[in-house]
């Protein structure tokens, strides 16, 4: 039962709805079919598949809100979590920044979010991508680790103003790292995918193979200011650390969009005028849901057009408070890229590194938006327009804001995997290939 | 076959960029349904049933867990409370070898017919994944221990004190840090219960009751007219512990030049503390990068024992097990084997420790059974062993496991996370003034702040809440932008000074997370105050726009 229809899933909601003795209640029904396999040391250690299908009622009386879920669908356990939510609104201390819910929005068409090829993903598919992800692997002597997960679900909402909203989505992240069997050389590739006839797993695990032959005996050289080549995973993690664009915490002055004085940075240039990102639900390659969790409708938006910070993202209350539209979060970003190569950003290099992706990325200063991480599974020296040799993985300290300000090129766009969080943070991310001067790497890993 | 339903929590404004995401796990239910409990006996029985549907399908090996799961967390900022959720998750998690391999499989449908179907799904998956292996799985020996039980000895359950009692707490705290001087607080109570039954082919039926409690705080002062700003966490650690860490003792606080608490919390001390040293911080004195010697408070120390000890001796990591996610391990099995590995200085004893009281990982049995005990981790500066669980043991020649099995839900497998890890206290009897004495150029660093390590552990990059210089054997002032970088080895041979027992105490992590798909576990590390001599610091300040 995990994909119900738009018309089965409004059928439940509606029925919920009708049980609400409260002020007003919002409904979210959501399910997934999930399946995953994961495998190490050349062999699969564990794979599995789970359903589920969860609704969420909150109810209100006045500012006082309850909620409670149920993954139960009989009328009794139905209007039992509506009872519940509605005792536990009871029980509730106000709040005043309490927003009742929305009526009926008009949302600007379906999403492209679904794909039916992954949607009919089996066991055996997952293991015949394990099997092609291993099998190159054993004879270069090369150990294969690796993961695959995909989804298909829903997501609707209705709430007892009458908005209703649905969408179905799929996803597929496929994650390898190869490292050679003397422990000198690591390579690690990966896809995040709303369609998985996109995904060639052999293919994906050969860029990862030769990763980690090209990168044996890395040698050291020394920490400080480097021209970087960051291929997208690498560009897409840092990039990710400027979108979290809250307009509170920037009116209340803490955060890096804060101005100097009051108020915020809304409508200043903040980095190189090339730097053009933006949201849009409608994007071939990294689709989003056309609406919010609250039922916000989601629209093309700029968020730094020219190097101008074009958006902020204000939530319902807040939006209240200052006097502007609500400005939901959105579901992904697209950076727009350029027409300079790889190939191209190698042969115009004198002396820099090349960074297939980051590690580890934790905040050190919100004030300048400053992080730190590392440079992991495939780092090199480029010299003279020449890929000269691995070198020993480097520790940055460096904030996205001063990285794009020190732009040099921007290459073609990929579709990115982050790499803890997954695809996108929470929404796909679509990067180009990006060179930069002045990147900040402060000492060096003895890490493989 | 498996259920998990993850809430994160949301609308919590800073407080939320400062946390990892939160997992919550299982169905929002009404408080007071925490407080009722299931049969043993019907455990029990429940157990029986797979126990040998798995044998009579072919499994050699069979264990279950039957886990309720609790979570309570009541989230404010200022004089708002934000969020209160309250969530339930019960269920079973099937284990099984057959064909010389692993299978699982869970279920939250728990009549006779369901969790016999699951044990057999859990048999059908193990004969499956064993096509795939190169060798059976070989699982350490483990004796039945017959019906037993063990429980946290908490004094307070916190889930039986009324949440207005907790939204007091936190509002009252949030009032004194804004009346000490903070512009926005944020506050926190994490509750958890697992109540556990294990139960397996070896003859042990084990019923557990575990509990967690975390409180927190991060506030924030503004200066508009410069643009800046500056943050002050809560000196707390999350505790396995009942409500009464929150009830403060005036034994258990240790005073120097910050308050520090040991056993038990003053939540509201700590929050007037930190609205008073917030505005300390805007006015501190930008650190000078270079080489320091370090003096490091338990409330710091615990971080870097977390990241640099307890991960690189996990021996799934140091096999390849977590290659494609965590990372691997400097502390290779030929350092091992040598005996002679300079992990640390001679004055360097970190031992594991699943038994300690009042810790996050402690319990009386593991996740497959194994009574849980304590072993050297390193001996007088050597690397003497790893963290393992019953199917690695033979890799090192070990007779038993060592218990570090844990399944963050009943739906989740158990694999090998982290026991407690701690530095022992120094033999000598020596104070934090002592420590702070002998030092001509250095930082004494409280509380934990940024963190970051690389995929084998070697280089790591630390931050702090409270950072006083030390000049010639004195404190003389606050200093702020401070990080330290070193590599671990180099780092722990550089300890030069442990304090004594007087001055232990517990940190911890309550969602240390691991695996694909991920899973959360809570640990603590103990340590006394602790001298490094000569580590790198950095400059974190700078200028953007």
């Amino acid at each position: 039962m995990a994909i119900l229809s738009k018309e089965e899933a409004k059928k439940i909601l509606e029925k919920v709805v009708n049980f609400s003795k409260a002020d007003g209640c919002s409904l979210t029904l959501n399910g997934a079919d999930r399946g995953n396999i994961r495998y190490a040391r050349n062999s699969v250690s564990t794979a599995g598949e789970d359903s589920n299908v969860t609704l969420g009622v909150q109810s209100y009386f006045g500012k006082k809100s309850g909620a409670a879920t149920i993954n139960e669908f009989d009328d009794a356990a139905l209007e039992k979590t509506v009872r519940r939510a509605e005792e536990l609104a009871q029980l509730a201390p106000e709040n005043s920044e309490f927003m009742e819910p929305l009526p009926q929005q008009t949302y600007l068409g379906e999403s492209k979010t679904f794909s039916e090829a992954t949607a009919k993903i089996t066991p055996e598919y997952r293991a015949q991508a394990a099997a092609d992800s291993i099998n190159p692997a054993v004879p270069k002597d090369v150990t294969a680790a690796g993961y695959l997960q995909d989804s298909r679900g829903f997501s609707s909402i209705l709430n007892s103003k009458g908005l209703f909203a649905y969408n179905k989505q799929t996803s597929v992240d496929f994650t390898v790292t190869m490292r050679t069997n003397d422990g000198t050389g690591s390579g690690w590739a990966a896809r995040d995918l709303n369609d998985i006839s996109k995904l060639n797993a052999s293919e994906t695990s050969k860029i990862a193979i030769d990763k980690a032959l090209m990168s044996r005996e890395a040698k050291a050289i020394e920490p400080g200011k480097y021209t970087v080549i960051l291929e997208p995973s690498a560009g897409g993690d840092l990039v990710r650390l400027m979108l979290n664009m809250n307009a509170r915490q920037a009116d209340e002055g803490r955060s890096w969009l804060s101005k100097k004085g009051g108020g915020t940075k809304l409508g200043e240039k903040i980095v190189d005028e090339r730097v053009n990102i933006y949201s849009d639900p409608w994007n071939d390659e990294v689709p989003a849901s056309p609406w919010s969790g609250d039922g916000q409708v989601r629209k093309k938006m700029d968020l730094f057009k020219g190097g101008v910070i074009s958006n902020l993202f204000y939530d319902r209350y807040w939006a209240t408070q200052k006097n502007v539209a609500p400005n939901p979060f959105p579901g992904n970003a697209i950076m727009d890229g350029g027409t300079t190569s790889l190939e191209d950003m190698i042969k115009d290099t004198k002396r820099g590194v090349l960074v297939t992706r980051f590690w580890y990325i934790r905040p050190v200063d919100p004030q300048t938006l400053l992080y730190t991480g590392l440079t992991r599974d495939g780092t090199f020296f480029i010299e003279n327009g020449k890929i000269k040799h691995p070198i020993k993985n480097f520790r940055f300290n460096e904030s996205p804001i001063i990285m794009l300000n020190n732009l040099e090129a921007l290459g073609k766009q990929v579709r990115c995997v982050t790499s803890e969080g997954g695809p996108g943070g929470g929404g796909g991310l679509l990067i180009p290939y990006m060179k930069i001067r002045d990147f900040t790497f402060s000492s060096l890993s003895d890490a493989v | 076959m498996k259920r998990r339903d993850f809430i994160y929590l949301t609308g919590m404004g800073a407080a939320a960029t400062m946390l990892p995401s939160i997992p919550v796990m299982g169905h929002r239910i009404h408080p007071e349904e925490a407080l009722r409990t299931v049969d043993v006996s019907l455990k029990k029985q429940m157990s029986d049933v797979v126990l040998n549907a798995a044998r009579s399908k072919g499994a050699t090996y069979a264990d279950v867990r039957i886990g309720r799961y609790l979570q309570q967390f009541v989230v404010t900022r200022e004089d708002k409370v934000e969020n209160i959720v309250n969530t339930e998750s019960f269920g079973m998690g099937i284990r099984v070898i057959a064909h010389g391999g692993w299978g699982f499989a869970a279920t939250d449908k728990l009549d006779n017919d369901s969790i016999a179907r699951t044990a057999e799904m859990a048999v059908a998956i193990a004969k499956e994944n064993s096509k795939l292996l190169t060798e059976p799985v070989r699982l350490a020996p483990q004796k039945g221990y017959g019906e037993v039980s063990w429980k946290a000895p908490i004094e307070k359950n916190s889930f039986e004190v009324p949440i207005k009692e907790k939204v007091d707490l936190l509002l009252g705290v949030n009032d004194a840090a804004m009346k000490g001087g903070a512009d926005y607080v944020n506050s926190i109570l994490f509750m958890v219960n697992e109540q556990k039954y294990f139960a397996s082919t070896d003859g042990s039926y084990i019923d557990q009751d575990i509990h967690r409690l975390w409180p927190i705080f991060f506030l924030t002062k503004v200066d508009k007219a410069s643009g800046k700003f500056e943050t002050r966490n809560s000196l707390s650690a999350p505790m396995g512990m009942g409500y009464e860490y929150l009830y403060a003792r005036p034994q258990d606080k240790i005073q120097g030049t910050t308050t520090l608490y040991k056993g038990r919390y003053d939540m509201l001390e700590d929050a007037k503390a930190a609205g008073v040293q917030v505005s300390e911080k805007m006015k501190a004195k930008s650190v000078e990068a270079g080489k320091y010697d370090l003096v490091l408070d338990p409330s710091n120390l615990w971080l870097t024992i977390h990241e640099s000890v307890g991960h690189p001796t996990e021996l799934d990591r140091v096999l390849g097990y977590e290659a494609n996610y965590a990372g691997t391990s400097f502390l290779t099995l030929d350092k091992w084997e040598s005996r002679k590995f300079n992990f640390g200085s001679k004055l360097v004893n970190i031992v594991a420790d699943k038994t300690q009281a009042g810790s996050l990982g402690a319990v009386g049995y593991d996740d497959e059974g194994v009574k849980c005990g304590q072993w050297d981790i390193i001996k007088d500066g050597i690397l003497v062993n790893y963290q393992v669980i019953r199917d690695q043991a033979h890799i090192l020649g070990l007779p038993a496991s060592q218990g570090c099995c844990y399944a963050d839900n009943w739906s989740s497998v158990q694999f090998q996370r982290m026991s407690n890890i701690s530095l022992q206290p120094g033999k000598d009897k020596k104070s934090v003034d002592d420590l702070i004495k002998g030092v001509e150029k250095g930082i004494y660093i409280v509380g934990d702040g940024s963190f970051s390590i690389d995929q084998q552990r070697y280089n790591f990059q630390f931050g702090g809440q409270l950072f006083y210089e030390i000049k010639n054997g004195k404190i003389v002032n606050m200093l702020k932008d401070v990080a330290y970088q070193s590599n671990s080895q180099e780092f722990w041979n550089s300890c030069v000074a442990i304090a004594d027992e007087r001055d232990y105490r517990l940190g911890g992590s309550f969602f240390d997370g691991k695996g694909q798909p991920g899973q959360v576990s809570a640990v603590s590390h103990g340590s006394t105050t602790s001298r490094f001599n000569g580590v790198n610091v950095i400059n974190t300040s700078g200028k953007i726009g």
